[in-house]
């Protein structure tokens, strides 16, 4: 599979799994791999950007740039993170100390599901009475909501294979993270998710709230063991994807519990929005070696933005690229819009069903102050400087890549994209 | 997002603090009402010990409708978890509340309208000039 040319290679903009990021460490007890043979000298240069782009003129036409492949679904599902877990030193009371442990963190999948087989390696070692387990890296408690692969390529500027996290049964920090118990808290939250998410795209969660209690837990289980197969039986029936350039989604009465005699209404048609959760990481601003990255040492230095794209035609545009997106999404820090990023609507100013664009225009802030001393060009030069890594599925995105593809390529299975973003600050 | 605070006397040595925040979600294009409650020497608060506080209305509110219930929720700003009223029946039951209304009058009144459930559900007595004021 490895040695196989793959029609992800064809055109330079599409991300190249197995070139650029080599996180692909393969599971069902595959150990991962080195780096190709060679590992990451120190210094091994400036901060990659990918290749620029293409002359517009061979890019694929929309259908193509947007197209949902299995090959990417698989390798995305099948993409795990190398784990070295250290247990805590004052949760070890046993001598000697027990040696770390080694697994695989599968990248769509949280760390308290890793929590059974972790126990089990160190439970001789554990003190008696409750545990309350949490993840830490370099001093940071790691929120387990948020998916393995994520938090590996916003923590790990440089990428650390094996990953080397330390697990605490005591002492849990109530004040940082949202209290979990385990594989529901888990669950729930997935649902959560999904319906958030089946939200955005549809306009309502009809769909997810129907499902049948076995499809809810066959659903489940797919996503606990990584299943991509039962996955797809269930998720098509659900019709959240995938995401077209015609931005035309039918809302149906999918899920309507009216006589089953009526027609079913054609229901309004509604721009598509994709769903989106945005991690933004401050580094330095004169970064030049990932390596170099001050460590993230709360969660007061990254900003989470939940916020859906709504794609749309532009006069001009053919295709909506990942930079368009990041722009209408971040825009003090892309594009050439002044910088009040829309928080909202001012209550009174708005209805809020009704829609503040999540496109490019920032409702209810004044929005035409262009500062003097820059012009727009070398503004949008000067913002764009500041972005030192985009980061999806750990692969370092060019800012050119469609963003449809990406889309529905590289979501998580509760249909969210988790965008990673180091700017220079 | 609007902020504001609440005292509660939980008993007769107690007082309990509350915040309240409005945050407008992007998800579900609707305002989010998010809380925490702190004792008098600064610790958090859990959900029973927060019930406890609540009018019987509001509880009785809050047990019964499936439009409102209260869950636990990374806040969007300050990066810690804090309570929320789930946002996904608000646009249902705001849809029922302002049918009625012009396009208008939906504007001005939405956010009052909106806090006269959200706020029921978590015990806040919300003045009435609010609502006869124009």
């Amino acid at each position: 599979a490895q040695e196989k040319k793959s029609s992800l290679q064809a055109e330079a903009k599409y991300p190249d799994f197995r070139g650029e990021a080599d996180w692909f460490a393969g599971r069902r007890g595959r150990r991962h791999r080195r780096r190709r043979g060679r590992r990451s000298p120190p210094r091994a240069g400036p901060i990659r950007r990918p290749p620029p782009a293409r002359a517009m003129a061979a890019a694929p036409r929309g259908e193509e740039a947007a197209a949902w492949s299995e090959e990417a679904a698989r390798l995305v599902w099948g993409g795990a993170v190398p784990l070295q877990v250290h247990l805590h030193d004052a949760d070890v009371t046993a001598l000697p100390p027990p040696p770390p442990f080694l697994t695989l963190g599968p990248r769509v999948g949280y760390f308290p599901l890793l929590v059974s087989t972790i126990k089990a390696h160190f439970s001789s070692s554990l003190p008696p009475g409750v545990d309350t387990v949490w993840f830490e890296y370099k001093g940071l408690p790691l929120k387990w909501y948020i998916p393995i692969g994520v938090l590996f390529d916003l923590l790990c500027a440089d990428p650390e294979r094996p990953w080397n996290l330390t697990v605490h049964f005591r002492g849990y920090p109530a004040d940082i993270l949202s209290p979990c118990e385990g594989e529901d808290s888990v669950k729930w939250n997935y649902n959560n998710s999904l319906k958030e998410a089946a939200f955005i795209i549809t306009g309502n969660s009809k769909n997810v709230m129907n499902m049948s209690q076995a499809d809810q837990l066959a659903m489940w289980e797919s996503v606990r063991k990584g299943d991509l197969n039962s996955y797809m039986n269930i998720s098509t029936k659900l019709k959240l994807g995938p995401f077209e350039e015609d931005f035309l989604v039918r809302t149906s009465s999918l899920g309507s519990r009216q006589g089953s005699d009526e027609p079913e209404s054609p229901g309004s048609v509604k721009p598509c929005r994709v769903p989106v959760r945005l991690y933004v990481r401050r580094v330095q601003e004169d970064l030049e070696y990932l390596e170099d990255a001050i460590p993230v040492s709360d969660w007061e230095s990254v900003s989470y933005i939940n916020r859906p794209f709504e794609i749309r035609k532009e006069e001009g545009r053919r295709i909506t690229t990942l930079e368009h997106a990041l722009e209408t999404l971040l825009p003090e820090f892309f594009g050439s819009k002044p910088t009040a990023r829309a928080a909202g609507p001012e209550p009174a100013a708005a209805t809020p069903d009704s829609a503040p664009d999540d496109s490019d225009t920032t409702p209810g802030t004044p929005r035409d102050r262009e500062p003097a001393s820059a012009s727009p060009q070398e503004m949008d030069v000067a913002k764009r400087a500041r972005v030192k890594l985009v980061r999806i599925q750990g692969m370092a995105l060019g800012l050119d890549t469609p963003f449809l593809w990406v889309a529905n390529n590289l979501r998580n299975p509760e249909c969210f994209l988790h965008v990673c973003v180091y700017i220079g600050a | 997002m609007i902020s504001f605070s609440w005292q509660v006397q939980s008993s007769r040595d107690n007082v309990h603090l509350y915040d309240f925040h409005i945050v407008y979600s992007f998800s579900y294009k609707v305002p989010v009402l998010y809380f925490q409650g702190l004792q008098a020497g600064g610790q958090l608060l859990t959900l029973d010990e927060i019930k406890k506080d609540l009018p019987p209305h509001s509880l009785q509110l809050l047990n019964e409708s499936k439009w409102t219930f209260i869950t636990r929720e990374e806040h969007p700003h300050l990066s810690r978890p804090w309570f929320t009223l789930h946002p996904c029946g608000t646009s249902d039951w705001m849809k029922l509340l302002l049918h009625k209304l012009g396009d208008k009058d939906r504007s001005l009144q939405y956010l009052p309208a909106w806090l006269s459930v959200a706020g029921q559900a978590v015990g806040l007595k919300i003045p009435l000039k609010l609502y006869c004021s124009s």
